[in-house]
């Protein structure tokens, strides 16, 4: 390994390191505030907290550079006020596009676990009378040591593998990671062998960190409480301003981003030219097929054993799957050609899972209630498939399938290693617009692309709901 | 004839034996406490259970090793008899056939199974949409379609209220008179047994006991059932 490659690895450990425990500090008080406070749009929050998932990062990308970049708006401000500007490229924009996308996630798990506290506790808590440190050691703080280091282990892993964020905010021997490095092994060198040794690198790094995950993820000490909400507690003042400021100042960072980029894009949509229509009938495609594979797998895997099979794309990078792809039809065809192709698979062994976590439990549910019913009824399995395991899963296919299409419609990994303008898909097409510093029809772009995401996941979601009156 | 010859079975650290039972066609009332292995006796001969030890014979032919769809036995279990997210109608074409298309044959004999049972008209509901007398009816006509030789009743009917149990068991002797169907019922209730069960066949600690006449069983109760039906034997 060359200096570089070193200072890549170096890169890579070290801005997962940092996204991870910068997710966590602002996560942990934004749960505490959802937790303990019942205010109008509380519910909204906590339902586009899990919206980043279905966020093409690309568009996140345009708009942080919209808040963040040199002519954002913090920028703005900042030079109004005569104060230093700040840039966006490099380790902190590594940073903020991370905490964009992983703050609500690790919330979400933080707020689950507040939900998961025995209601006993919660009441001994109050019997007792118990306030500000005291309760802390007593409810909370037993709470996020078994979610935590879990949390954190899972933002650390999917940093590792951050790919779209660091090839549009990082870059340059400071701010490389791994995945980047192997993309420009591929892109710009085309030295294959050492593609094959950093995919390897990063294959080992991923691995390992997963494996460090699973053992860190304590079982879980809480049995499952009722629901119930944490508002007969009395909080003071400092709370509630504490809570607020908390509130305000996440929803901003998380809202502001997105609301730029739908005003400054919306107006440019009718002037966009015929090529990104194209690109977004290719990602339509890409997407549908992606899902259709992925579901199929799921269907297939949907057991214990087969979660694990399944998840081994966790740990797997896309860019690792996609340069083992590529040397492996270089022998036959062009592998430039099968960059669709290539996609799809990949879109779909990459959502793959998502989709077995959502699945798994209803398809075993499904198979205690009616295995002996079908096999007293003489179904074969693909009578089984069609007559009771699909109809029965309709709910939860759908919101997998919807998951899984906006995860391939936003894809920004491995088309950029196979893409060519030929066959671009919408956030190449973005990226490579991004790239030209057309940024008014890149605006325009990211708005159809991330209207396209909802869309798809919503007709999904949507068509599993319809007549699921099990 | 279906003989159960040296049947030992074994669920986890359960045990139970069985002495040697050879039956003809009839209806077999399956009596003892909870918990003593009556289901678990059905699940063998349904095929759900492999014997730890001991053959199953149906009219001479070995069918230890035989999967559930194999075996010359319908079954109905306590719940989870028909598929909640399809009509009755689908329900019932599935004992027939897997294809979406029915053809006129099939059409046919789901009508007549249904007017054997009495529900000619709710052949479009869902099972959710039924009562749940409706909804054996409609479990016991899927049976009466795959037309087995041996019905296997897991207490189908133990929701019911008396007088619904009482109709349907009743429906069910009928039904086994006409087609000569040998019906094994698995039941705590001695009632259940008395309604129809010419024969009686005890399971108790750890034991299947070989079939006796129900009038005579209760009549000169053994000790294992008297303790059952809390009485105390004359010593």
């Amino acid at each position: 390994m060359t200096a570089a490659d070193w200072a890549a690895l170096r890169f890579t450990v070290m801005q997962a390191a940092l996204s991870a425990a910068l997710s966590c500090v602002f996560a942990i008080p934004l749960a505490r505030a959802l937790a303990r406070r019942r205010f109008r749009g509380r519910d909204i929050i906590v339902t586009v907290l899990g919206a980043p998932f279905i966020l093409p990062v690309i568009v996140a990308v345009m708009g942080l550079l919209a808040v963040f970049g040199n002519n954002g708006l913090v920028n703005k401000v900042l030079s109004f006020l005569g104060l230093p500007l700040i840039s966006i490229y490099g380790l902190t924009g590594v940073l903020i596009a991370h905490m964009f996308f992983n703050i609500p996630l690790v919330a979400r798990m933080v707020l689950q676990g507040w939900g998961a506290i025995p209601a006993e506790r919660l009441r001994l808590a109050e019997t007792l009378g118990l306030r500000g440190w005291a309760r802390f050691r007593v409810l909370e703080w037993p709470m996020l040591q078994s979610i935590v280091p879990s949390a954190c282990g899972i933002v650390f892993v999917i940093c590792l593998s951050s790919f779209a964020v660091a090839l549009t905010l990082g870059g340059g021997p400071k701010a490389t990671t791994i995945e980047l490095a192997i993309y420009q092994a591929f892109r710009f060198d085309f030295d294959l062998g050492k593609a094959a040794m950093l995919a390897l690198v990063q294959f080992g790094l991923a691995g390992l960190a997963a494996i460090v995950t699973v053992s860190m993820s304590a079982k879980d000490p809480f049995a499952r409480g009722l629901d119930r909400h944490l508002t007969t507690f009395k909080f003071g003042l400092g709370a509630a301003f504490f809570d607020g400021v908390i509130l305000i100042l996440i929803s901003a960072f998380l809202g502001m981003p997105i609301f730029l980029v739908v005003a400054q894009g919306v107006w440019g949509i009718p002037d966009l030219p015929v090529s990104v229509w194209w690109a977004a009938v290719r990602s339509v495609i890409v997407a549908t097929a992606s899902t259709v594979l992925c579901l199929g797998l799921a269907l297939a895997l949907a057991r214990r054993w087969g979660e694990i099979i399944g998840s081994a794309g966790i740990a797997v990078s896309p860019l690792v799957l996609g340069a083992g792809l590529f040397l492996m039809i270089r022998p036959f065809a062009n592998p430039f050609d099968m960059a669709l192709v290539v996609t799809i698979i990949l879109n779909a062994l990459l959502s793959l899972p998502f989709v077995l976590r959502i699945l798994r439990p209803h398809a075993e549910s499904i198979r205690v209630d009616y295995l002996r019913l079908a096999q007293a009824m003489n179904l074969n399995s693909a009578a089984w498939v069609r007559w009771v395991l699909i109809p029965r899963l309709r709910q939860p296919i759908g919101f997998a399938a919807g998951l899984a299409a906006a995860l391939s419609m936003g894809d920004l990994g491995v088309i950029v290693l196979f893409g060519t303008s030929d066959h671009a898909t919408l956030p190449l097409k973005l990226y490579q617009l991004m790239g030209a510093y057309r940024m008014e029809d890149a605006s325009a772009v990211a708005v159809v692309l991330l209207l396209l995401s909802l869309a798809v996941f919503w007709i999904c979601d949507l068509w599993g709901k319809r007549h699921a009156d099990l | 004839m279906l003989i159960c010859e040296n049947l030992s079975l074994r669920v986890n650290d359960f045990h139970i034996a069985a002495e040697t039972l050879a039956l003809p066609p009839d209806v077999y009332a399956v009596l003892g406490p909870s918990g003593a292995g009556k289901s678990t006796l059905l699940s063998a001969i349904a095929g759900f259970l492999k014997p730890a030890s001991g053959r199953i014979l149906w009219n001479n032919m070995d069918i230890t090793h035989l999967s559930p769809a194999q075996r010359p036995v319908g079954i109905l279990f306590q719940d989870n008899n028909l598929f909640p997210h399809l009509t009755i109608h689908r329900n019932l074409a599935l004992a027939l056939t897997h294809k979406a298309r029915i053809t006129s044959d099939q059409d046919r004999a789901i009508g007549q199974a249904l007017d054997r049972v009495g529900l000619t008209d709710l052949a479009q509901r869902k099972p959710a949409d039924l009562s749940g007398g409706q909804q054996s009816r409609a479990a016991l006509a899927r049976v009466l379609l795959q037309n087995r030789p041996i019905l296997a009743l897991d207490e189908p009917f133990s929701a019911l209220g008396p007088a619904l149990k009482s109709e349907m068991l009743e429906l069910v002797r009928v039904i086994a008179q006409d087609n000569g169907t040998l019906v094994l019922m698995v039941t705590h209730d001695p009632n259940d047994a008395k309604q129809i069960a010419s024969q009686s066949i005890l399971v108790a600690d750890h034991v299947i006991h070989a079939p006796q006449r129900t009038h005579t069983m209760f009549e000169h109760p053994p000790e294992a059932l008297a303790r059952y039906l809390g009485r105390v034997t004359p010593s």
